[in-house]
């Protein structure tokens, strides 16, 4: 049997991390949850996660982008999502393709509130293609 | 912190030369104090010898106050006023006839104020400093005005988006429910169940908490100013919070003297409520709450201690804010509407006392609230 992947999820609100929790067990992932950028920095530092699923703000507004950073630097081809409710709520648009803003080291980014088959869905299509 | 001057642009229009020149001269070094918001309002003077390029100059620099002779070679002070469509400064009309007849038809064209000539520097800046302070005044009703709708405002979007928050959670859980990511088993949703549920009575104390702090904030609040035994109602609020505090193994100590007081019943019952539920909410399972009122003369004070999480130094000051939520490992599961501290400061103010706090990080809180006048005479009602 395939080893279970791992997904780091970094995000705030429990709730929120309780649901994708309990959504991505049931597709057969396994969740490394961290409340804050310090907790996901460790989990980082550790290698020991197959995938990120990243909440754009933290502690800090752009603790998801520090943090995807810091993944793409030392494990390149680890797919990162973030996910943002930004757009909804100022009007910036991060639209990753955009020549501008190459500087964003993720593979997708994700408006809120996401639906968890989109999830579900980025996570397949990102672990096919590095494959 | 020394503020910015104000500068007010000041035209005078004339054909005499020696006018021009005078009242250049006169408000150059002139500055008005405004000490209620500690500005300082000086003039930058510009001066024009006929109607036409009064007017040109009138419509580019948009002159805050205007100083025109009546009668000009090219055209009269009337016509001038009558050319400019938009209108955003305070005419002062200078006239050597000093007769009703122009002064009405000023008036009707917006005129600020009167100059007969001659007239003394000292009558020229008195009129200059009666028109910068009706503009002072008026410009600042406006700033203060705009930053109400700024506040409001912004206390909208947050209330939004703290509507939001646990619309989104519950429907995070119903979606979760329907897709059956658990099995067919009921029970395997029981604490999504439960969480959705917290989730709505956090929603529905945010708006009964809206309603108080709106109630409290427009002045609008009905109190029944009333004489009551103190200790009476703080103990009936204290016991509605028995159970509450017993589920996580707290004890609520209350110590309060018996006396009465004059104040709305309701508003000492959500002060002490709303500190009360606090210090339960942000407690350690086994630790206990204090509660202390004691009179002093007129005056009441009353202490809530507790043996709780602790507030860091950084985060004290912004306790009191709307919606200020204290984020830190310990705070990530208790619900809160961030309103409850705000609703007591504006309860404490009404009565024109004073919040305390004491708090050290990990250890426990101390809110210490005094109100003034409250106190009946001892004798007044029964004593212990």
């Amino acid at each position: 049997m395939e080893k279970k992947k791992k997904i780091l999820v970094a995000e705030d609100d429990s709730d929120m991390m309780e649901q994708m929790n309990i959504y991505l067990e049931s597709n057969d992932y396994k969740v490394l949850k961290a409340y804050t950028q310090e907790e996901a920095e460790k989990i980082i530092d550790s290698g020991d996660f197959d995938a990120a699923v990243l909440d754009l703000m933290l502690e800090n507004p752009d603790s998801g982008f520090i943090l995807s950073h810091k993944i793409k630097k030392n494990f390149p081809d680890k797919p990162v999502i973030i996910v943002t409710s930004v757009a909804k709520e100022t009007g910036v648009y991060f639209d990753k393709n955009a020549d501008s803003n190459n500087w964003i080291k993720a593979d997708a980014i994700i408006q809120k509130e996401l639906r968890f088959e989109q999830l579900k869905k980025e996570l397949e299509n990102l672990f096919s293609r590095s494959k | 912190m020394n503020k910015p001057e104000i500068k007010l642009k000041v035209m005078i229009v004339d054909d005499e030369h020696g006018m021009c020149a005078g009242g250049e001269r006169c408000l150059k070094n002139y500055a008005i104090e405004e000490k209620e918001f500690s500005d300082k309002i000086s003039f930058e003077v510009k001066s024009y010898n006929n109607g036409k390029s009064a007017v040109e100059a009138i419509r580019t620099e948009q002159p805050d106050i205007l100083i025109l002779d009546y009668k000009l070679p090219d055209m009269n002070g009337l016509e001038i006023l009558e050319s400019i469509e938009d209108k955003k400064f305070l005419t002062i009309i200078i006239t050597a006839f000093a007769s009703l007849d122009v002064a009405i038809a000023a008036t009707k064209k917006g005129a600020f104020d009167f100059l007969s000539k001659p007239f003394t520097p000292e009558e020229l800046r008195e009129s200059v400093k009666k028109a910068a302070k009706s503009l002072y005044t008026a410009r600042k009703m406006k700033a203060l005005e705009e930053e109400k709708k700024q506040v409001r405002f912004e206390f909208i979007s947050i209330l939004a988006h703290e509507l939001k928050s646990p619309l989104a959670a519950i429907e995070g859980y119903l979606r979760l429910i329907d897709e059956r990511v658990k099995g067919e088993s009921l029970e395997s949703y029981d604490q999504m169940v439960k969480r959705s549920i917290e989730r709505i009575n956090s929603m529905r104390k945010l708006i009964a908490d809206i309603i108080d702090l709106t109630k409290l904030e427009s002045g609008r609040k009905k109190r029944n100013i009333e004489t009551f035994d103190i200790k009476d109602l703080i103990t009936r609020t204290a016991e509605g919070f028995y159970n509450y505090a017993a589920k996580r193994n707290i004890k609520i100590n209350l110590s309060c003297e018996s006396f009465y007081v004059k104040a709305d019943q309701t508003d000492i019952e959500m002060l002490v409520s709303n500190f009360l539920s606090n210090a339960i909410k942000y407690n350690r399972d086994g630790g206990s709450v204090n509660i202390e009122v004691k009179r002093n003369d007129k005056n009441i004070s009353l202490v809530f201690s507790d043996t709780g999480i602790g507030i860091k130094e950084e985060d004290l000051k912004k306790l009191f804010n709307d919606f200020v939520r204290i984020k830190n490992e310990h705070t990530r599961e208790i619900e809160g509407s961030g309103l409850g501290l705000s609703i007591v400061k504006k309860i404490v103010d009404y009565y024109g006392g004073n919040i305390d706090v004491k708090s050290e990080y990990g250890k426990g809180s101390v809110f210490s609230v005094n109100l003034a006048n409250i106190a009946e005479e001892v004798g007044v009602g029964k004593s212990i």
